[in-house]
């Protein structure tokens, strides 16, 4: 399984007083096994992009291809597409449609076919995984929720059904510190069980340094640059250009810098920079 | 300093009507809490706590199920003085887009004075000072829907301004925005709050709730702690408790502490790990 998207440009309302070009000329792969993260300044086509990637929005210009299927050709059975690549969406609210809770994560699983008691313990599974008892929220309506909840609840429904591709956009955001690191720990733990395809969009860059073998840049519909957390986040200036920042511990090393401690900068991860802090501060002590 | 919100044995639950029957969810379970005119309070707790339900209380978009709510001497279940409080306590919400009505900047602005029936002229004078206090000016007459997030908050946040409140609920204000665009919104309330406005600011980024000159933290419903930034992120046992987070400098200093560097209990600010990290020998 992967995924090649060539020379995709996307247009809103083409022809029309406010047509919007949300995607120019975005050419990435991402391969089997591979955890992608997408990063950018609000509007610069990340959602536009990823809705594309299960089928949902049809590319103005370019092919996607999806395990070997050109998913934009005519006669694609969108069902197929849907199985494969699973989409949580941004706004959870879009998601959620079903009288409870427990309806509404076993929608998927029952649209693959699978029998009654199959579905049960993907429901209550998907709900475990994201923190939530399917006996305590199952028989409630997704609407009378938090907005965190409801967002677990949206991530729910998608990792029920299990798909070779699964694709987040920002499932961390609005979410508390715990249920934060569940998220986080939760791709990883699925990533390493299905060993999927995973990309999210995030606009939080330690999450993106933590998790992914591959980062892609968008800005203003392009992509502007791609590659693994060392070579991205090395280009501090560029990001800043972008909208964007380097991880929080990233930025505590710089601090340092230019307070004049001559400590290593390459750290990206806290247990990276505590590592390399411990050491020098080891190593000053001894020289006294 | 005056209480500008006082709240009052505060109950609120939400009844859900369902085919077996109505079931009662308790939001906030008696919560009291004086909010000074001119403070900045951040509201952190885990999702479902009930800082949202307790922010539309605030403002009487909800109205207590028990206890009550005075901002500014008004009680906000007194319907005579419902759009009194509204003026007094406005509101900004996690997503613009949910805020933003009109399709022009300036007149989105504009929706909230008009409502009040402030005159035309003195409309004209607010909305574009407004607009100027929150750098959107040159955007004045563009669509909100071309605006990047930051942006959009930050027209959001100006349509709340040109009301005048003088206490601005922030509910998740920056959850939806890029690095930047968060930075931009906070600095923009760290102003407000300089300028003598009353600021709430409900959020899940620990670093933001640091620059708070007092921290309330919901746990089902109640407040559980109620101190500032110092006493909450010292108390490390509460926060692991309910799952919250702790700045990055108190992680650090944690990790380190785990090496066998003897960092002080005290640091919990960025410049302050970096002064002791470049002094220690
Ligand atoms: N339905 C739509 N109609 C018209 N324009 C749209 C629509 N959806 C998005 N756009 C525009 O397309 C561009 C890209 O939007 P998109 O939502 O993909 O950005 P994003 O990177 O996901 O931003 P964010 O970080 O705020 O979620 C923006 O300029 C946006 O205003
Ligand atoms: N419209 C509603 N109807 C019924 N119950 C609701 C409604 N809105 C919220 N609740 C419930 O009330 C409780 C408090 O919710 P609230 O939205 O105030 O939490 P919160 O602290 O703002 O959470 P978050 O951090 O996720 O935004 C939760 O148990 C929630 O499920
Ligand atoms: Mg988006
Ligand atoms: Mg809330």
């Amino acid at each position: 399984m992967s995924i090649q998207v060539r020379n995709l440009s996307y247009v809103y309302n083409a022809g029309m007083p406010d047509e919007q070009k949300a995607l120019d000329n975005v050419s990435f792969e991402v391969y089997n096994g591979q955890i992608a993260s997408i990063i950018g300044h609000t509007g610069s086509g990340k959602s536009t992009l990823v809705q594309h990637l299960n089928g949902l929005l049809k590319p103005s210009e370019g092919t996607i291809i999806v395990g070997g299927t050109d998913i934009t050709e005519a006669g694609v059975a969108m069902r197929e597409i849907r199985q494969k690549v699973g989409l949580v969406f941004q706004y959870p609210e879009y998601q959620l449609f079903e009288e409870t809770v427990a309806a509404d994560v076993a929608f998927g699983p029952k649209n693959l076919g699978l029998d009654e008691m199959e579905i049960n313990d993907r429901v209550r599974e998907a709900l475990s995984l994201v923190g939530l008892d399917v006996d305590e929220v199952g028989e409630r309506s997704p609407f009378d929720l938090s907005g965190g909840q409801k967002r677990r609840v949206a991530i729910a429904g998608i990792i029920a059904m299990r798909p070779q591709v699964l694709i987040l956009d920002e499932p961390t955001a609005g979410l508390d510190p715990g249920a934060h690191r569940e998220i986080i720990d939760m791709i990883r733990k699925v990533h390493e069980k299905e060993e999927n395809i995973v990309i999210f969009v995030s606009h939080n860059m330690d999450d993106v340094a933590a998790l992914s073998d591959k980062v892609l840049v968008m800005d203003r519909g392009q992509l502007m640059m791609s590659g693994t957390p060392q070579e991205i986040f090395h280009q501090r200036e560029r990001l800043a250009n972008a909208g964007l920042d380097i991880p929080s511990a990233a930025k505590l090393m710089m601090q340092l810098r230019k307070s004049g401690c001559e400590v290593p900068v390459d750290a990206l991860t806290r247990e990276d920079a505590a590592k390399e802090l411990a050491a020098y501060l080891q190593g000053k002590s001894r020289k006294c | 300093m005056e209480n500008i919100i006082q709240i009052k044995n505060l109950t609120f639950d939400y009844i859900r009507e369902s085919d077996e029957g109505s079931e009662t969810i308790h939001a906030i379970r008696d919560v009291s809490l004086d909010i000074p005119e001119g403070s900045f309070t951040a509201i952190i707790g885990r999702n479902g706590s009930g800082k949202s339900t307790l922010a539309k209380n605030l403002n009487g978009l909800l109205l207590p199920t028990g206890g009550k709510i005075l901002v500014n001497g008004w009680d906000t279940a007194d319907e005579a003085h419902i759009w009194d409080v509204r003026q007094t306590a406005g509101m900004v919400f996690q997503n613009p887009d949910n805020q933003l009505v009109a399709s022009i900047v300036e007149d989105d602005v504009a929706f909230g004075p008009e409502n009040l029936g402030v005159p035309p002229k003195e409309i004209r004078e607010r909305v574009d000072e407004v607009l100027k206090s929150v750098d959107m000016y040159p955007f004045r007459t563009k669509s909100p829907h071309l605006l990047s997030g930051g942006q959009k908050q930050r027209v959001a946040i100006a349509g709340v301004l040109a009301m005048e409140p003088r206490c601005i609920i922030f509910d998740e204000p920056t959850a939806m925005l890029d690095p930047q665009g968060r930075q931009e919104v906070m600095r923009i309330i760290r102003r407000l709050h300089e300028e003598g406005k009353t600021v709430i600011l409900i959020t899940h980024f620990m670093d933001e709730a640091a620059q708070a000159d007092r921290i309330v933290i919901m746990d089902d419903g109640r407040v559980i702690a109620d101190g500032t930034p110092g006493e909450i992120f010292a108390d490390e046992e509460t926060l692991r408790r309910i799952r919250l987070d702790v700045p990055l400098a108190v992680d650090m200093a944690h990790r380190l502490r785990e090496y066998g560097i003897p960092v002080p209990a005290d640091i919990i600010t960025q410049e302050k790990l970096v002064e002791y990290i470049c002094q220690y020998k």
